[in-house]
């Protein structure tokens, strides 16, 4: 038997900013070497839960411990350990590269050949010289996450990682983080694309109103709320028909894309087959050019567990 | 306290390092002192009851303070671009000493304050004005210029760390152009209405002014008015002093505590 030892735990986290409770006794834990996507809209907490367990804002109540540290407590022991990339903690784009780089090794009295082997470790040895302000988005997230690995910390907090980037970049920042998780570094990464949390986390926090509204492995999640059934319908002017029939099969509310002409729910029912899905609405005399029934994407998820209609991007 | 060396003058290169890639906005600041000292000196100055050259003997102590107490709007700038851009937050979050980042700011700042201290002296040299008493007194002046900077350059910080956002301490930095036209660093003060004329010598402004004035001979310690100027060594000394204790405290509690 091991126990299981956590880098994050948290127990009832609370922090108000005037009337906005940011956090409502949030609790979270991460075991060692994982990596936790926290997953929320804008304003669900996400980046003042980041705020609390870097050490940026004390708590109004609960208590947090990062790499066995309590932030209240014993703030400077956790800055030891930890790292933070994310929208506010930046580098200075005045500087170059290379400057950056040998700056934080000089604060963490590390030697300035570490800068020079992360600049090449993440493709910027030829920017090296370059202000920091003239790289593009790709290239600066890469350097505020080598300036987060110039000692390499027991936890790292990535704040909207890729939030902006393009698809080609993003798949480079994914790397790193999969390299960094595999190297047995927990990482704590808030985001608000589902695809980048069911690419990257162990296990998915979904923070709602400032609290952990549900977790699991993006698998369980996944499960816990059934399958997704769609169909295509072949004339627009049958949508509402063909979801009135997946209303009654399912139970649940459908969503219509008049758009793609295609009309979704889910459902929990194991008795609800594909082929049964097509004869049912096929009875109803609604013509449709495709159907499916497939395991929910975590948008889906994450919409139907936090009961919003939509996304807060 | 090792780290805060250690910190401090890491922090230190950084600022020096930002001025080398960004030498435009440095010269600009260190030019405008030039500017404003011949704009005054030679247009405003003839105007003035004081016969023009002993007025540009009066003016050049009076840019030299006008000059030191930029220092709160440099000093905001800088603090409210490293708050809202990020640095800021990414320095808190590492095991820095939390004193060691403000005050490698202000240091930095001392530093390229006090060289550019030189062109406005050769200007002024220029522009008639001369070192009229002894070497010491004029080391004493130079000495009250950079504390008094020092000070002005916490005030900044300070405010800048405490901004809403980058452009609200642009604007509030901007005005502070006006602090110096509340005092007797461009014109005498015997010429205000009273209740003005005490606002203007209790400004810390006046008090440096008069004590920089005295000190490189230029112009006699005034036989009435506040305080602070009838005693502007001390005035002086005691605003310096008062504005640090209380401002670089405070300035430090805020990056502490963000």
């Amino acid at each position: 038997m091991t126990t299981t030892t956590y880098a994050v735990l948290s127990e009832g986290l609370c922090k108000r900013y005037g009337d906005v409770h940011a956090l409502s006794g949030l609790d979270l834990a991460v075991p060692e070497g994982t990596v936790c996507g926290v997953l929320g809209p804008n304003g669900a907490g996400k980046t003042t839960a980041v705020r609390v367990l870097t050490t940026l804002t004390s708590p109004d109540s609960g208590s947090a411990r990062v790499a066995g540290r309590d932030v209240v407590r014993d703030p400077a022991g956790v800055r030891e350990r930890i790292a933070v990339t994310g929208q506010y903690a930046s580098v200075d784009g005045d500087l170059t590269g290379a400057e950056n780089l040998r700056l934080f090794a000089g604060l963490l009295r590390a030697p300035r050949s570490r800068a020079d082997e992360l600049l090449e470790r993440f493709g910027l040895a030829e920017a090296a010289g370059r202000p920091a302000r003239t790289y593009s988005g790709g290239m600066r997230r890469r350097l505020d996450l080598a300036a987060s690995l110039i000692v390499p910390p027991s936890v790292l907090f990535l704040d909207e990682p890729t939030t902006g980037l393009d698809p080609h970049s993003r798949n480079g920042i994914w790397d790193a983080v999969r390299g960094l998780a595999s190297q047995g570094t927990t990482v704590l990464l808030t985001t608000q694309y589902l695809e980048e949390a069911d690419r990257l986390a162990d296990e998915v926090v979904l923070v709602d109103g400032g609290r952990a509204a549900h977790r699991g492995t993006p698998a369980e999640l996944k499960a816990r709320i059934g399958s997704y059934a769609e169909v295509v319908v072949a004339e627009p002017a049958r949508l509402e028909a063909a979801a009135a029939v997946l209303d009654r099969l399912t139970g649940s509310l459908p969503a219509l894309d008049a758009e793609r002409r295609t009309v979704g729910a889910v459902t929990t029912d194991p008795t609800l087959t594909l082929p049964r899905l097509v004869r049912e609405i096929d009875a109803a005399g609604v013509p449709i050019l495709d159907a499916s029934l497939r395991p929910p994407t975590l948008d889906e998820v994450f919409l139907r567990l936090t009961d919003r209609k939509e996304l807060a991007a | 306290m090792s780290s805060l060396v250690h910190d401090g003058t890491a922090i230190l290169g950084r600022h020096l390092l930002r001025i080398r890639h960004a030498p435009a906005i440095t010269v600009m600041t260190q030019t405008m002192p030039i500017v404003f000292l011949l704009f005054f000196g030679y247009v405003f100055g003839g105007a003035l009851a004081m016969p023009g050259a002993d007025y540009r003997a009066f003016l050049v102590p009076g840019m030299l303070v006008a000059t030191a107490a930029n220092g709160v709007m440099t000093g905001m700038f800088q603090a409210a671009q490293d708050t809202h851009r990020g640095v800021t937050d990414r320095l808190r979050t590492m095991p820095v000493s939390r004193a060691a980042v403000p005050l490698g700011q202000a240091l930095a700042d001392l530093v390229t304050s006090t060289v550019g201290m030189v062109p406005v002296l050769l200007v002024g040299l220029a522009m008639g004005w001369r070192i009229e008493g002894t070497a010491v007194e004029a080391l004493g002046a130079l000495g009250l210029l950079v504390l008094f900077r020092f000070a002005a350059t916490w005030v900044g910080i300070l405010l800048g760390l405490a901004s809403e956002s980058e452009e609200a301490a642009g604007q509030l930095g901007s005005a502070t152009f006006m602090l110096p036209l509340l005092s007797n660093a461009y014109i005498p003060t015997d010429g205000m209405p009273g209740w003005l004329r005490t606002v203007a010598e209790w400004n810390p402004i006046s008090a440096v002014t008069t004590a920089v004035r005295d000190l490189f001979g230029n112009a006699p310690v005034p036989a009435d008015g506040a305080w602070p100027v009838t005693h502007p060594v001390a005035g002086a000394l005691l605003w310096s002093l008062a504005l640090i204790a209380l401002c670089a405290p405070a300035a430090v509690r805020r990056y502490a505590r963000g």
